[in-house]
């Protein structure tokens, strides 16, 4: 922990304000926070809090009105939509509370999507989508479409998708927000394994204390400004 | 109504502006080629019906069909002329007119294609026959010269036919003194002139018609019998009513074919887009049907909210349809009459009946398009409809 | 990628069945109508497209109902260029019933089917009509629908021509291609003639119109002024014109009627266009989420308005597709059954361009809102629970 690794996540003075009417509301106000490799944080607050704000302008979907955000040194706040895109798709795998699975496409199709915006060849891509199948314990289902998987098992083939590419982080918004307990804790066992067997870095906004326990560091946000800062240090695989 | 409250049917079509309007705009627009029809066909109608008087009687030669094609010779016409069942005018005269009617080629005012127009060749005792004729420009044309008056729709639509203006017609120049008024009747379509003058010029030696009017009380079906049986005769007697109206038969069979036709076709395609519509309403409010139902509301009262639903949204395309429509009584129609080969000009014209008949078209499409989506949300269950999200 | 894209626009097509068959249907009805329509403005014209633009109409000046006297052949005939000159009168009987209308013409037996090859009849049955001054020959069709065969009486109630007429039938015709009108019925003029100089004695010898076939196409304007400039001032001045022209002036007549079909034939376009414009609208909101997703993931804009453009022209040519095969077998019913109307109904070779054109069209339209949309969707509003 001592070693000064580059942060893979550096934020400085972010920003964000919406609109309504004619009234600003601020939504996110001077926020600073950096995230190591391998890092997985926490991200916590009563609801209309900004969490999923910033969670959303981590992961490219939405700009900051000021501020520096930067993800493995590079300032994603002057891209593009376009750029935009194309960054996301290297860069960043998603995890949704509704899991947001195509339900006109297997399992395997699913995860699959992210590979189509790469150069592989339809050989390579079918061992990386076995490869994270496998990984998440549904080998045996490629071939299911998300209405015929339980809640528990779309959310890893979503954890799979978002894993497929290889992405520098991974964001996950609620992930255990739809889920029964028991689903709940394989979910969040697979993320933990994630991050500790392969060395993922992981942001996560969650409601759920149990889900916020397995992160190493948590942070509460309120009213847009970030508060306080619990740090859970634990053994991790160096990766 | 006991049921579900009229203003959350109102509010669930205005949430969804684009699909009700794109909805409604399609049955609007199928409404209002079925009222287009209905509206021609009223139009063409009202035309005929203007153009003819009940008691009046024309006469053409025996199977001639048209006065075109008829020729009554001057010895018949005046065996006609001379019966007593004939009306006389105040000096005594009887009410009888000697006509000569025949086509010529005219250019139309800015397209220069040419065009059948009647020309109606009579004397005064004719126009007296014509109540509904009056002068609205110009004067009447004199008898004896090669002046004549146009009829309003073909002083507007034809080159040369105007207010003073002239046209050579059989190597002689007539001059327009006048532009009659014709009420809604086919005698707008007409040039009248003198008859002798136009016997003279398209070197006819035979009238086309006579025209009468009959005396008070006269028995017209047996007079049309002595006529008609008349061996030293070879014609045809109609009272002028029937005589237009058969005239254009072929015309009106013709809108009446292609307005049932059309309307079959455009009512499928706006009946489809209400189905379409309505089903998709149904299913983005499973759950608000769940709770109406958890609420207390019965089947019925769903059904009944879903088709008031789909009602409401044809009784709004039915009504911009009609709005639309009814700026087509600015417009008039002109076109060749197929069994007469001439032009007739007539109004597109809207009247009560049209436009019941056009807003019972909408709803019974709005009730159409309806019905089974509103049966599919009558049917959901409780329980599962609750579930859906 | 294109593969992808393509599967998934597919497995969406079926997501609602009901609504895309329905949808399709509406567009099968549409793309069916404006073909037959389209077609209907096609026979409209048929006559005017069968006609020649090497032979002349010589009419009188004042309307075809004003005849001309019958020596101008001569003086016709006589001008360089002329190959041969013909005649007809238009005739207008009745067989039996008005409803049973087909035109008919008093021609000239000799020169008349040599300047019309596309009417071929049988040398012999030819022969036997020259040789009978009451014969007539008749158009296929219209013998098929009476059930006439050669040897005949077809008695006729005159319209122009008074009185009841008979003829015997002699020789029938058939068409050298399907554009061929097959209705016609034609008789001797000679013996109208003779008729006519017994009963309207001041109308014989005058026909409705000469037939001039000329030796060059390209002179049919110069001997058009040629004619009519050698009868001007007469007591019956001509108007003379290529028969194509003779013929669309007709038309020219009835183009209120025209119009209103072809704006009728657009309009169903525009209507199928609102219900499709619709179908596509719910179907995008509906799967906002879902591009939300894609976007997430890395998909760009053009992505999500390709899933959606697709959709909707898959939907949309494939109504029209059928709507195109069903076109055929209708326009041959409609031409059968309004064959009075319309001798020739045939669907043309643009008809079914000009509908799959109009089918394209609609998918496009369709798709323009939702896929303008979708595209300007912002990812994290898409997320966002709406309906």
């Amino acid at each position: 922990m001592a070693v000064a690794e580059p942060p893979i996540v550096e934020i400085v003075g972010l920003a964000k304000s919406y609109r309504r009417g004619d009234q600003v509301v601020p939504v996110l106000q001077d926020i600073n926070l950096s995230m190591t490799r391998g890092e997985f944080v926490a991200l916590m607050g009563p609801s209309g809090s900004g969490k999923s704000t910033l969670l959303n302008l981590i992961a490219g979907i939405d700009t900051p009105d000021r501020g520096r955000l930067a993800i493995e040194g590079v300032d994603i706040t002057g891209l593009s939509e376009g750029e935009l895109a194309r960054w996301r798709a290297e860069h960043v795998g998603f995890i949704f509370q509704f899991y947001n699975l195509m339900p006109v496409l297997s399992a395997f199709e699913n995860v699959e999507l992210p590979l189509l915006l790469t150069r592989l060849d339809r050989r390579r891509r079918r061992e990386h989508v076995q490869l994270v199948l496998e990984l998440v314990g549904l080998a045996d289902r490629a071939d299911h479409y998300p209405s015929q998987l339980s809640g528990g098992q779309q959310q890893r083939v979503a954890i799979a998708r978002a894993l497929v590419s290889d992405p520098t982080i991974i964001v996950a918004d609620e992930p255990t927000g739809d889920l029964d307990r028991q689903s709940a804790r394989e979910i969040l066992d697979l993320m933990e394994s994630l991050n500790e067997r392969l060395a993922k870095t992981i942001i996560m906004v969650t409601h759920d204390h149990l889900a916020a326990e397995r992160a190493h560091v948590v942070r509460h946000l309120d009213k847009g400004v970030l508060t306080d800062r619990i740090e859970r240090p634990r053994a991790r695989a160096t990766g | 109504m006991t049921g579900v409250p009229l203003a959350y049917i109102f509010r669930n079509l205005w949430v969804r502006k684009l699909t009700t309007a794109l909805t409604a705009g399609g049955m609007a627009l199928v409404v209002f080629v079925f009222a287009a029809v209905l509206m021609l066909a009223a139009g063409l109608e009202k035309t005929l019906v203007e153009t003819g008087v009940d008691d009046n009687v024309v006469v053409i030669r025996r199977s001639a069909e048209t006065e075109i094609q008829s020729t009554v010779d001057r010895e018949q016409a005046s065996l006609v002329a001379a019966r007593p069942e004939i009306a006389t005018a105040r000096d005594g005269s009887p009410l009888a007119s000697k006509e000569t009617v025949v086509l010529v080629v005219l250019p139309k005012r800015g397209s220069e294609n040419p065009s059948n127009v009647t020309i109606r060749g009579l004397s005064s005792t004719g126009i007296a026959l014509r109540d509904q004729v009056r002068i609205v420009e110009g004067r009447m044309f004199r008898p004896g010269t090669s002046e004549v008056v146009a009829g309003s729709r073909i002083a507007e639509g034809f080159k040369g036919a105007g207010l003073g203006e002239s046209i050579t017609i059989a190597g002689k120049t007539w001059t327009v003194v006048g532009v009659f008024d014709a009420g809604g009747s086919g005698f707008a379509s007409e040039l009248w002139g003198d008859t002798d003058q136009m016997m003279q010029a398209f070197r006819r030696t035979a009238f086309s018609s006579v025209i009468f009017r009959l005396a008070p009380g006269t028995d017209y079906a047996r007079l049309r019998k002595v006529l008609e049986d008349d061996q030293r005769l070879t014609v045809e007697v109609h009272r002028e009513t029937a005589f237009y109206a058969k005239q254009s038969e072929l015309m009106s069979s013709f809108l009446s074919v292609l307005g049932s036709i059309l309307s079959t076709i455009f009512s499928i395609g706006a009946i489809i887009g209400a189905m379409i519509t309505m089903y998709a309403a149904v299913a983005n409010r499973t759950a608000e049907i769940g709770t109406l139902r958890a609420l207390g509301f019965r089947r019925v009262n769903i059904l009944v909210a879903f088709l008031v639903e789909a009602l409401l949204l044809s009784l709004v395309g039915g009504l911009a349809g009609l709005g639309l429509a009814s700026l087509l009584q600015f417009y008039t129609v002109s076109t060749m009459n197929w069994q007469t080969f001439a032009e007739l000009s007539f109004a597109f014209s809207m009247n009560a009946r049209v436009v019941m008949q056009s807003l019972a078209f909408a709803l019974f499409m709005g009730l159409a398009g309806g019905f089974l989506p509103a049966v599919r949300a009558a049917r959901l269950d409780i329980v599962d409809a609750l579930r859906s999200v | 990628m294109a593969w992808f894209l393509a599967r998934l626009v597919l497995r969406n097509c079926f997501r609602h069945p009901l609504r895309t068959a329905l949808t399709a249907l509406g567009i099968i009805v549409a793309i069916t109508a404006f073909g037959l329509l389209r077609t209907t403005v096609d026979a409209w014209y048929a006559g005017a497209e069968a006609s020649s633009a090497s032979r002349l109409v010589v009419r009188n000046k004042n309307s075809l109902m004003f005849p001309l006297p019958l020596y101008y052949r001569n003086r016709i005939e006589q001008l360089e260029g002329v190959k041969s000159v013909s005649y007809a009168d238009w005739f207008g009987g009745i067989y039996i019933d008005r409803k049973n209308f087909f035109p008919q013409f008093a021609v000239e037996p000799l020169s008349y089917f040599p300047m019309y090859p596309e009417f071929v009849v049988p040398p012999e049955q030819m022969k036997a009509f020259q040789l009978d001054r009451r014969g007539a020959i008749v158009g296929r069709k219209t013998a098929e629908k009476y059930g006439w065969k050669v040897g005949d009486q077809i008695p006729l109630i005159g319209t122009v021509f008074a009185g009841n007429w008979s003829f015997v039938l002699r020789g029938i015709y058939h068409g050298a291609d399907a554009r061929t009108d097959e209705s016609q019925f034609f008789f001797h003029w000679d013996n109208l003639n003779e008729t006519v100089k017994r009963i309207l004695p001041d109308k014989a010898n005058q026909v409705g119109i000469f037939l001039v076939a000329l030796e060059d196409p390209s002179t049919a304007p110069a001997l058009s002024k040629q004619i009519d400039g050698m009868f001007a001032n007469s007591r019956a001045e001509t108007l003379s014109e290529t028969e194509k022209a003779f013929q669309l002036s007709f038309v020219a007549m009835t183009e209120a009627i025209l119009l209103v079909i072809q704006v009728v034939s657009f309009l169903i376009i525009v209507i199928i266009m609102a219900v499709m414009a619709n179908t596509m609208a719910m179907t995008a909101r509906e799967r906002r989420r879902e591009y939300a997703t894609l976007k997430a993931i890395g998909f760009e804009d053009h992505h999500v308005v390709a899933l959606i453009a697709g959709e909707s022209l898959l939907i949309s040519l494939a109504g029209g597709a059928i709507g195109i095969w069903l076109l055929y077998p209708l326009a041959a019913w409609v031409g059968h059954r309004f064959a009075t109307i319309f001798p020739i109904f045939i669907v043309s070779d643009r008809t079914p361009l000009a509908a799959a054109a109009m089918a394209a069209l609609i998918g496009v339209v369709a798709a323009c809102a939702p896929a303008w949309r979708a595209a300007t969707l912002k990812v994290a509003d898409g997320f966002r629970a709406l309906g």
